[in-house]
C-alpha cells in the first residue's frame, strides 16, 4: 500500500521486492561458440511434440527444418549448426524424464552461416499470413513459458483486441537477456511489435518495462513511431510484475478476470524477446536455432548475457562460462523465484530457457539449514500473494490434506506458482510447493 | 571442471528467500522489550529485577518441560518463550510475591501455550493467560501497588516480593508511606474512577505514576514499538486501530459529558493500554492473518477496553479486551478473506 501518491507508481498490489542481482545487465550480448553436439528435444514448447523430418546419417545444414509442426497445437524445429544428424533416441530433459529427442554432431570446420532461409515480404501478409509465418519460424514464448506463439496471437473471433501489451518487465532477479534485448535489438523488437499488432489486430501497443532499466526504456523512446501508436510504460520493480496478469493492471489499469485470458478484456501479452526474435528472423524467413540466455549466478565466473545454439548441453555452456570448480552446486534453468533446477549436465539450452543460474554449495547450505515452524500466522504471505489469495490458510488445509476445499472456498486454482508466500514465510513453510502439489492431486482427481 | 565430484543439489522454486525468520523476529521482540524491562528496575529496584528474572525464568523452564515431555527437542531457541516472560513481568505489580511470579509464568505457557500445540498454535496472548489467571488466584496481590522511585530500592526489596508461598503477603502501606512520601498506592486509573482524580498526561508519559512494572512509560513503548515497526517485524496497524477507536470513543464521550468522562490523552496514556496495544494485541499467532481482520481486530480492542473501564467493575480492560479479541481472531478472519484477484469478472467454470 502506497500511502503518500508522491511515490505511487504504475504497479499492481501485494507482491515482494528480491533482491534484483542483475550484475550482467551493462554487458553487451556475447556469442557462445557451437557446442561439438547439440540435443534437440521434440517437445520443446508447450502442446504436441514435433514430429522429425530428418533420418539418423542425414547431413543438415545450419536453419534446416528437421522437424515440423504436428497440427496447430506445435512448432516445428530448426537444425541450430551444420552437422550429422547422429541420433534420434531419449535423452535426459529439464523435467526429468528423459524424451525423444535429434542430436546432431556439429561440423566442426564449417562456417555456420544460416543458409536455409525463404525471405518474405511482410507487408503483403494478413494477419493469417503472418500467425502462419510465425509457427513456421518455431517461435514460442521465450520468457520461460515456452507457449507457441502463433496460437497466442490467434484471437478468438469474437473477441476485439485493442491493445498488444508487450512485457520487458523481466522481473526475475538475476536474468538480464530481455533487457540486453530491449538495448540491443531495439529496431528488430519494434518490427516484431507492428507484425504481431497486425497479427492480432491491435491499434495500439504499449511497452511494460520496470523502472530499474531505464536504459531500455530511453533506447526504446528515442525510436518510437511518430504516430503514438507504440508507447513506453515504466512500471514498479517488483516481484511478479512480469506475470501477465499482473503487468496489464500495471499498465492498463485493468484486471483479467479469475480464471480468465486476458483476451476477454482486449489485450494480447507477448515478451519482448518473443517480438524481437520475430522481428528478426519474419523478413528473413528463417526459424529460431538460437536464443539470447542469462548465464550468471554466485557459481559462475564470467556471467554475461549470451547467444546460444537450441540444444546446447549445460555442460558446454557451464565451461564456457566459467562454472567455478565446487563439490556441489544447483543449477537453475530460468530465475531464482520460478524456474526449475535440473539434475544433469546433459539437458540442453531449450527454447523457453531465459537464464542458467549457478549457486554454490554456499548458498546450498544457508537454504538447508533453514529450521520449519508452524505457522505464527504473521499474515506477511497474506500481504505478498500477487492474485489476493490467503497462503497461510491454504497452507493449514494443505497440511491436513484438505485438498478440495483449498480449490472450493480458497481459490487454489487461481495460484499461478509465483512463490511469493515461500519467499516471505518467517516459518519456512514451504508454501507454494505444497500449492503445486494439491493443484497436481485436484487435477487428478478432476479427471478420475 | 571436475564434473564426477560435484554434486548437484535438486530443489523445487523459488531458490531465493528473504531471510525472515521466526528467531529473528521473536530475538527483535525481546530486544525491543529490553529498555521497558530496564527502566522497569530503574524504577522500581530490585524487586522489578526479582520478578522479571522470575517470570522468564519460570516461562523458559516451563517451555524446555513441555518440550521433554512432548519428547521434542527444545524450542527455548526461537525465543517465543522469552517473550512471554518478559511481557508477563512487564503486567505485574512490581511488589507481586516471587512464589505468584512462578505460578503464573507457568500457566502462562502451560495453559496458554503448550496445552494448544506450542508456538503458533496457541489462540490466546500466552503471557495474559498468565495474568488473568494470577488476577483471579491472587486479587489482592494484583492489586497491591508500590511506590516508584523509593530511596532504597537499590538495596532493600519492597516486602512482599519474598513472601512465603501460599501465605499472605504483608502489607506495604507503612513501608510504602516511609519509602516515599504522599504515596496513596492507587494507579492514575484508580484514581479517576473512584476519587475522580485524572492524572497529568506528563506524569503518565514518562513514567512517575504508580503501575504495573512495565506500563508506566508510554513513551518509552511507543518508541519500542517503533524500532520494531520500522524494522518489519510488527504490524504497525494494529496499535495504530487500538489506539485510534480508544482516543475516537474517548472524544464522543467527553463531547457528551464532559465531566464525568476524561480526555483522550488520559485514556491513551494511563493503565496498560500502550503496552498492550504494542506488544500484546501484535502478538503474530493470536491476531488475524487478513488485512481488514488486523483493522477490525485492533478497533474492537480498544473499544472493549475503553467500555471496561467506564462502565465496568475494573479499573482496567486491556486484558480482557485483548483475551476477547484473540477469542474472536478465527472468525475475524473467516469473515475477511482477501479479494481474489479479477474475482469480480470470475469466469463461472
Amino acid at each position: 500500500m502506497n500511502i503518500l501518491p508522491f511515490f505511487r507508481r504504475k504497479s499492481f498490489a501485494r507482491g515482494v521486492h528480491p533482491a534484483g542481482n542483475k550484475s550482467t545487465a551493462g554487458m553487451p550480448i556475447r556469442r557462445m561458440p557451437f557446442a561439438p553436439r547439440m540435443t534437440l528435444p521434440l517437445a520443446q514448447h508447450i502442446g504436441k511434440p514435433a514430429v522429425p523430418i530428418v533420418s539418423v546419417g542425414q547431413e543438415v545444414i545450419r536453419g534446416q527444418l528437421i522437424a515440423k509442426a504436428d497440427g496447430f497445437m506445435s512448432v516445428p524445429l530448426h537444425a541450430p549448426v551444420d552437422g550429422v544428424v547422429e541420433a534420434i533416441e531419449l535423452r535426459p530433459s529439464a523435467r526429468g524424464p528423459w524424451t525423444e529427442s535429434i542430436v546432431i554432431r556439429t561440423y566442426e570446420a564449417s562456417t555456420q552461416e544460416v543458409r536455409w532461409a525463404e525471405p518474405r515480404d511482410m507487408d503483403a501478409l494478413t494477419p493469417e499470413g503472418i500467425i502462419k509465418a510465425v509457427q513456421e519460424s518455431g517461435m514460442v514464448g521465450l520468457g520461460g513459458a515456452a507457449f507457441p506463439s502463433h496460437v497466442k496471437l490467434t484471437v478468438p473471433k469474437d473477441r476485439q483486441i485493442h491493445t498488444l501489451m508487450v512485457n520487458g518487465c523481466e522481473c526475475e532477479p538475476y536474468l538480464t537477456c530481455d533487457h540486453r534485448m530491449m538495448v540491443e535489438l531495439t529496431d528488430d523488437m519494434l518490427t516484431g511489435i507492428r507484425y504481431a499488432m497486425r497479427a492480432v489486430g491491435a491499434p495500439k501497443a504499449v511497452i511494460g518495462i520496470e523502472d530499474n532499466k531505464p536504459d531500455a526504456v530511453e533506447a526504446i523512446r528515442r525510436k518510437l513511431p511518430a504516430d503514438g501508436s507504440i508507447t513506453v510504460e515504466a512500471v514498479e520493480t517488483k516481484y511478479p510484475q512480469g506475470a501477465e496478469k499482473m503487468l496489464i493492471k500495471s499498465a492498463l489499469g485493468l484486471e483479467v478476470p479469475a480464471g480468465g485470458l486476458p483476451s476477454q478484456i482486449g489485450v494480447v501479452v507477448n515478451n519482448v524477446g518473443t517480438l524481437a526474435m520475430l522481428g528478426r528472423l519474419l523478413p528473413a524467413g528463417q526459424g529460431l536455432t538460437e536464443r539470447v540466455v542469462t548465464v550468471t549466478g554466485p557459481g559462475i565466473a564470467r556471467p554475461g548475457d549470451y547467444w546460444v545454439p537450441i540444444g546446447t548441453p549445460m555442460r558446454h555452456v557451464l565451461q564456457w562460462a566459467g562454472a567455478k570448480d565446487v563439490t556441489e552446486r544447483e543449477i537453475i534453468l530460468g530465475g531464482p523465484m520460478m524456474g526449475q533446477a535440473v539434475a544433469s549436465l546433459d539437458v540442453p539450452v531449450t527454447k523457453g530457457v531465459s537464464g542458467i543460474l549457478v549457486f554454490d554449495r554456499r548458498d546450498i547450505e544457508a537454504e538447508s539449514n533453514r529450521k520449519s515452524y508452524a505457522c505464527i500466522k504473521c499474515g506477511e504471505c497474506v500481504n505478498a500473494c500477487p492474485m489476493g489469495l490467503n497462503p497461510s490458510m491454504l497452507g493449514m488445509l494443505a497440511a491436513g490434506r484438505e485438498y478440495d476445499l483449498m480449490g472450493s472456498n480458497y481459490h487454489l486454482g487461481d495460484c499461478f506458482e509465483c512463490g511469493c508466500c515461500t519467499y516471505v514465510c518467517p516459518s519456512h513453510i514451504p508454501l507454494v510447493q505444497q500449492f503445486r502439489v494439491a493443484k497436481g492431486i485436484l487435477r487428478e482427481r478432476a479427471v478420475a | 571442471m571436475s564434473r564426477n565430484s560435484t554434486r548437484i543439489e535438486l530443489r523445487t522454486s523459488p531458490h531465493v528467500v528473504k531471510g525472515l525468520s521466526v528467531e529473528r523476529i521473536m530475538f527483535n521482540v525481546v530486544l525491543a522489550l529490553l529498555p521497558i524491562a530496564l527502566f522497569s528496575v530503574w524504577q522500581y529496584g530490585l524487586s522489578a529485577l526479582a520478578l522479571l528474572l522470575t517470570a522468564t525464568a519460570t516461562c523458559l523452564l516451563t517451555e524446555r518441560l513441555f518440550n521433554h515431555w512432548a519428547g521434542a527437542g527444545s524450542t527455548l531457541s526461537d525465543w517465543s518463550a522469552a517473550i512471554t516472560g518478559l511481557l508477563l513481568a512487564l503486567t505485574l505489580p512490581p511488589s507481586f510475591p516471587v512464589w505468584m511470579t512462578v505460578v503464573a509464568g507457568f500457566v502462562a505457557i502451560a495453559l496458554g501455550k503448550a496445552m494448544f500445540g506450542g508456538i503458533g498454535h496457541n489462540v490466546f496472548n500466552p503471557a495474559l493467560v498468565g495474568r488473568a489467571f494470577v488476577q483471579a488466584a491472587f486479587p489482592v496481590s494484583i492489586s497491591t501497588w508500590a511506590p516508584a522511585y523509593a530511596t532504597h530500592r537499590f538495596t532493600e526489596f519492597i516486602p512482599t516480593t519474598w513472601t512465603t508461598p501460599l501465605m499472605t503477603p504483608p502489607n506495604i502501606g507503612p513501608w510504602a508511606k516511609q519509602a516515599l512520601d504522599g504515596f496513596t498506592g492507587a494507579t492514575p486509573l484508580a484514581r479517576w474512577k473512584f476519587e475522580h482524580v485524572a492524572t497529568a498526561p506528563h506524569d503518565l508519559l514518562t513514567g512517575a505514576a504508580t503501575a504495573s512494572a512495565g506500563e508506566t512509560s508510554a513513551l518509552l513503548i511507543l518508541l519500542c514499538g517503533a524500532y520494531l515497526a520500522v524494522r518489519g517485524f510488527m504490524n504497525w496497524r494494529i496499535p495504530v486501530a487500538v489506539l485510534g477507536s480508544a482516543a475516537l470513543l474517548a472524544v464522543l464521550f467527553q463531547i457528551w459529558n464532559p465531566v464525568r468522562f476524561p480526555s483522550p490523552e488520559f485514556v491513551l496514556l494511563s493503565g496498560g493500554l500502550m503496552l498492550g496495544a504494542v506488544f500484546m494485541a501484535t502478538d503474530m499467532a493470536t491476531s488475524p492473518v487478513t488485512p481488514k481482520g488486523i483493522w477490525i481486530f485492533g478497533g474492537l480492542i480498544g473499544v472493549i477496553t475503553v467500555v471496561i473501564r467506564y462502565f465496568g467493575g475494573l479499573t482496567e480492560g486491556v486484558m480482557y479486551a485483548i483475551l476477547i479479541g484473540n477469542a474472536l481472531v478465527p472468525m475475524i478472519d473467516q469473515h475477511t478473506q482477501p479479494k481474489v484477484f479479477g474475482a469480480q469478472g470470475r469466469n463461472k467454470a
